[in-house]
């Protein structure tokens, strides 16, 4: 299993748009992608799961990726992550 | 007469007949149904429909707002492909043996639950998103009926709220505004709304019922006020503020190209604030002078790794070519306080609007601080740039700024690069320290100017997000504007120019006082230049 954190440093945290093309990133890959903030989780392919996280500007949220493409897809969506959020 | 108050989306005046928006009514009561399998293909067959409409909705969005403003839809459809929202539907079925109206109508209603209850404005507005999409569901399954948007000709529409879909199906050539009982400021109908210009006023909180339709009304979005059935006095009222606002707008579109001065002859640079090259196009149709904050931290922002000195050269050359002969003054670096890169590797800070940020980082990190000059000083040799450092505190911060930069200079020379020699160089007055020992700081510079936000918020100490403080703020604070004042005279002590870039300089109740003051320029986002320079043409400093 491949896992890293990110705090997110828009101001207006995961919001529908983006929270859109992150749920359309994730769907790329095979591996199983999980957000978790604090003790909330959920599946990163599913957009309400991900929306109703609410991740807001200064949160820290911990993604984990766990099948065959897992390296590749951390990479991914960490870099996705920073570029859009 | 009938007066409402709500929040209003757009500013302007519109004035028309009501019409009530009119929704097929749908069916969503829950009945036993025999063939399970059944209804659940029927259940996918109008997800998928439902699809293919968002799809063709998004095309049209794309066509007419743009990829911003169109993406709602496509989230809509990721929506309806979502997982959790299928196996509820889905499990419905098959548990309760129900009909898929119900069980879509439960499902929408379950989640725009979890929507509403979460705590930030901008999510609780998503409930609309989720009931919109599957009503859109429920109107496939009752056979596909959708509504009539032509029927809506030269009206306010009057509505419990309006879904971005329905908002976009209108024509909104042929639409003169609506008003909403429900819905928020923050809803992707609103924002849609303002970008297609159209007079609207949303979460009146009053439900209209049909016998309003025909009625006259009034829109008035300066205030957030309808007035239903207007009296005599109030439509005369409203008709006079309407043509008032035509005859501002048109009167703006008179100073496009004037000078900006006074009757009496004192002439002031009125310039735009931009945060990156795509803002250019509305420096150019708004006339501005010159760009007076050119804040350059948008190359930094959203990426993972620091921007190049050539990235940063093309933007800057970009910046200053579509300007020929104007002034472009490129703020450096103002990473920090809110403005996070996780590159940077900051540490974390208690306070850090007073900590490690601008200027600060520049200096303490000086090849990071070299790259982007030697950008500016290259761009600089296709056009008028000036430099600017923020957050300076004191002499000594500037005098160390000015020695990176003529490091970057005399390398320029041995490699034989062209730069500007005379580019300007100038300070943002940003800290009460440098406002006090603004005396000082002139003799080691080219211009001032002067940034009211910070200066504002570090002469109060207080923080402007902080709305639990706005009994305590007060924006004309004589201290502030005290301090403004000394800038400004001990800048022209020093015979170098001053300019104001923070949000003051736009506020047309200073424009005297600053004028007064001896201002030199006034640097403004793009759409206030003109109101600005309507106002400074109509003072008289001499009376």
């Amino acid at each position: 299993m491949k896992e890293f954190t990110f705090t997110i440093t828009d101001p207006q945290g995961i919001h529908a748009r983006p929270a859109g093309l992150l749920v359309k990133e994730a769907k790329k890959y095979a591996a199983t992608l999980t957000i978790l903030k604090g003790t909330k989780k959920g599946d990163l392919k599913k957009i309400f799961t991900v929306m109703g996280l609410g991740v807001k500007q200064g949160e820290t949220v911990t993604v984990q990726a766990q099948g065959a493409d897992e390296d590749a897809a951390a990479a991914a969506m960490e870099a996705f992550l920073k570029e859009n959020f | 007469m009938l007066v409402l108050k709500g929040k209003s989306v757009n500013t302007g005046i519109t004035i028309g007949p009501l019409a009530l928006f009119h929704r097929n009514t749908i069916s969503t009561a829950e009945r036993k149904i025999e063939d399970v399998a059944a209804e659940i293909d029927r259940f996918q067959a109008a997800r998928e429909a439902a699809i293919r409409q968002l799809q063709a909705l998004y095309e049209k969005a794309l066509a007419k707002v743009g990829e911003e403003q169109a993406a709602v839809f496509e989230v809509h459809q990721m929506m309806l492909e979502d997982d959790d929202y299928i196996d509820s539907i889905v499990g419905q079925i098959e548990e309760k043996q129900c009909n898929a109206e119900a069980a879509v109508e439960n499902t929408a209603q379950q989640f725009a639950t979890m929507f509403r209850e979460m705590d930030d404005a901008y999510m609780q507005a998503r409930a609309a998103d989720v009931l919109d999409i599957s009503r859109r569901v429920e109107q496939e399954l009752c056979g596909g009926q959708g509504i009539d948007f032509s029927k809506y000709d030269e009206v306010i529409i009057a509505a419990d709220d309006l879904a971005p879909s329905e908002t976009m199906q209108l024509d909104t050539d042929k639409i003169l505004g609506f008003i909403t009982s429900g819905g928020s400021a923050n809803s992707h109908t609103a924002i849609l709304a303002r970008t297609l210009g159209i007079a609207a006023i949303v979460n009146t909180g009053t439900q209209l019922h049909q016998d309003v339709d025909g009625l006259l009304a009034i829109v008035d979005g300066t205030t957030g006020t309808v007035y239903i059935n207007p009296d005599a006095e109030t439509l005369a009222r409203m008709q006079q503020a309407q043509k008032e606002e035509k005859d501002r707008r048109k009167r703006l579109e008179l100073v496009r190209g004037l000078p900006s001065a006074t009757k009496d002859g004192k002439a002031v640079e009125i310039f735009a604030n931009i945060g990156n090259p795509d803002n250019l196009p509305q420096v150019l149709a708004n006339d501005a002078e010159g760009i007076g904050l050119f804040r350059s931290e948008f190359l930094y922002l959203g990426r993972t790794d620091y921007p190049t000195e050539e990235e940063q050269f093309e933007a800057y050359k970009k910046t200053v070519q579509a300007l020929p002969g104007k002034k472009v003054v490129i703020r450096t670096l103002d990473i920090g306080a809110d403005k996070k890169v996780d590159y940077f590797n900051l540490a974390e800070e208690e306070n850090p609007a007073l900590g490690m940020r601008a200027i600060r980082i520049c200096l303490t990190r000086p090849e990071l601080f070299k790259t982007q000059l030697r950008a500016l000083c290259r761009a600089s040799a296709f056009g008028k740039i000036a430099v600017m450092f923020p957050m300076i505190i004191s002499v000594k911060e500037i005098r160390r700024a000015k020695e990176l930069l003529q490091e970057v200079r005399q390398d320029l020379d041995r490699r034989r690069i062209a730069y500007d020699k005379d580019m300007e160089i100038g300070i943002m007055i940003e800290t009460p320290a440098a406002a006090i020992m603004s005396d000082d700081l002139a003799k080691e510079v080219d211009f001032f100017s002067i940034g009211s936000n910070d200066l504002t918020q570090y002469t109060l100490a207080i923080d402007r997000q902080q709305t639990q403080l706005d009994s305590f703020f007060d924006a004309h604070h004589p201290a502030v504007l005290r301090l403004i004042g000394q800038t400004i005279a001990n800048g022209h002590q020093a015979g170098i120019w001053v300019g104001i870039c923070g949000e003051l300089g736009a506020d047309l109740s200073l424009t005297e006082t600053f004028l007064r003051m001896g201002v030199d320029e006034l640097s403004v986002s793009p759409q206030s230049v003109l109101p600005l320079r309507d106002t400074v043409r109509s003072l008289d400093l001499s009376k």
